[in-house]
């Protein structure tokens, strides 16, 4: 079992104009792989995750997930984006529970759950808490309980930490790292950020820019398991920024240039 | 804040203890109140005592009346009965009008909100609708329903209507998309997307509706007993200040400013208590 991405690619038409978010993309994410998608912004990374979400039809090609066709949103993954999806009139165990209680679990089996996801980000003491009153990096371990409690097979995360300060985002790296070592799920994780792709991921997959396309796609041989605080002092960490870099290189600067 | 390598920080809220600080600052917050509240009356003494000087010395009482003389026949509204009589008959009407308007204006906005193609059909005739004063409706109302309770409920349920109705409209459009994609990720179909995720997050428009609209209830209510009618707190202030009755004109007056002020008061707790999530202001 795993995700087929098959010739998917992705059109639009903009004042008139057809534009090609994506070009056709083949791509195999095997059951337990922690895949990066890196790249600047507009080359299509998102776009396509949003497609193997469901959230998004593709203009050709198709995603075969598990065996089954993704047409619609596809349930067998957990979602999170970059911006928060929290229900803000929930508090915090409502809404790590809101998973739960839409695939009908009972009510003490939910519980139980919703303790043991609270504890797992520690917000324990935080659970009656509305987002609003909760700090940002709080907001984000509650939007990590909300898609581990139901427990999905795969998780898609949208630039999930983009948002937060540095030491924070090495926090929250840390806790994914440990989560997926101990839960065996698929990570399909969407990123702008060279060290965070090399850091967390077995293998990054290289976006570029107009036409969004793959441009290439590097195996990080790290070991496994990694401590997120110390391995961007090896120097095999280095030297796989540095491919990265090259690989991402032209576009950047072209990026700049039409800036 | 100290971030530890299990990830976790001195959370400063989970901490609710009272520590002297704490104390301090309740203490300070009480002085505050207390300052505030002496300075509202303080103003509403200054107030009166200026009018009632002035009345009979600057102005003829004819057209001002007095404090005294105000809050005499206020007293005597009171003992007589008379209060209770006119008082519970608009707040009657008043409060028929609001429950039929927000019923009604929640029932069309929802469906209109939820119903692009609808609502862009219709959408001239709600704009024109709605730029039309509605107290312009009252004497057709009169007309139609003649001069009991049914219009000046019919006066206030228009009025109460349109606020709740764009409110609502509004609420529902403006759900996050974000919201509704990661319920149906999670597995809600749209039963439970319109509960879980579409009435709640328009409840705080609907709510914002309904506060908006209890006054121009009571509005409605005492505009159709102007116009005409035997009871109501609206009949007896259209009545005295035929008769030239200034007093009882204030008083009348009184009565709904005070009425006005308690509804408000008491929203406003109905609605930091249902809207509590949103971000402390």
């Amino acid at each position: 079992m795993a995700i087929l991405v098959e010739g998917v690619a992705k059109r639009y038409i903009s004042r008139g104009r057809e534009v090609e978010a994506l070009a056709p993309v083949t791509m195999t994410i095997e059951d337990g792989a922690f895949v990066a998608f890196l790249g600047p912004s507009g080359c299509g990374k998102s776009t396509l995750l949003n497609i193997i979400a469901g959230l998004l039809p593709a203009s050709a090609g198709r995603v075969v997930h598990d065996g089954a066709v993704v047409s619609g949103p596809n349930r067998r993954v957990g979602y999170m984006t970059q911006v928060d999806s929290l229900l803000p009139w929930r508090t915090a165990e409502a809404n790590v529970g809101l998973g739960l209680e839409l695939q009908g679990v009972p009510k003490d089996r939910a519980a139980a759950r919703i303790d043991e996801m609270l504890r797992l980000v520690k917000l324990e003491g935080f659970r009656r808490h509305f987002p609003a009153e909760l700090s940002g990096g709080m907001r984000k371990r509650v939007a990590l309980a909300q898609v581990l409690a139901y427990d999905p097979g795969t998780l898609l995360m949208d630039e999930p930490f983009g948002a937060l300060d540095a030491q924070l985002k090495l926090v929250m790296q840390h806790e994914l790292l440990r989560i997926w070592e101990n839960t065996g799920k698929t990570v399909i994780f969407v990123t702008h950020d060279i060290a965070e792709a090399v850091a967390l991921a077995d293998r990054v997959v290289v976006f570029s820019a107009r036409p969004g396309r793959v441009s290439a796609v590097h195996e990080i041989d790290l070991p496994r398991p990694r401590d997120v605080f110390r391995v961007r002092f090896q120097p095999r960490f280095q030297e796989l920024c540095e491919t990265l870099w090259a690989a991402l290189e032209p576009d950047m600067l072209r990026q700049e240039d039409a800036a | 804040m100290s971030v530890t390598r299990a990830g976790i920080a001195d959370d400063p809220l989970a901490a609710g203890e009272a520590t002297p600080a704490a104390r301090a600052q309740a203490a300070a917050e009480g002085r505050r109140r207390l300052a505030l509240l002496g300075a509202r009356v303080a103003i509403g003494v200054i107030l009166l005592a200026c009018w009632q000087f002035a009345s009979g010395r600057l102005v003829d009482p004819f057209f001002i009346s007095a404090p005294d003389a105000v809050f005499a026949r206020l007293w005597q509204w009171i003992t007589d009965g008379s209060l209770v009589f006119h008082l519970s008959y608009t707040l009657y009407a008043t409060a028929l009008g609001f429950t039929v308007g927000a019923l009604a204006g929640f029932a069309i906005g929802f469906l209109l909100g939820r119903s692009e193609a609808l609502a862009t059909v219709v959408d001239p005739y709600i704009t024109a609708i709605y730029c039309l004063p509605k107290i312009a409706l009252a004497p057709l109302f009169i007309m139609w329903f003649g001069i009991g309770i049914e219009s000046k409920v019919a006066v206030s349920a228009v009025i109460v209507f349109f606020l709740v109705f764009l409110n609502t409209f509004a609420g529902v459009r403006d759900v996050n998309p974000v919201h509704v994609n990661a319920v149906r990720i999670m597995g809600g179909g749209s039963w439970a997307l319109l509960r879980k995720v579409i009435l709640p997050s328009a409840a705080a428009w609907v709510f914002t509706g309904l506060k908006v609209s209890v006054p121009y209830a009571l509005i409605g209510a005492v505009v159709g007993e102007m116009m005409s009618s035997n009871r109501g707190i609206g009949f007896l202030i259209s009545q005295s200040t035929a008769m030239f009755d200034t007093a009882s004109t204030f008083a009348g007056l009184v009565v709904l400013a005070v009425v006005g002020a308690t509804i408000n008061a008491a929203l406003k707790r109905l609605e930091r208590h249902v809207l509590r999530w949103r971000a402390p202001a």
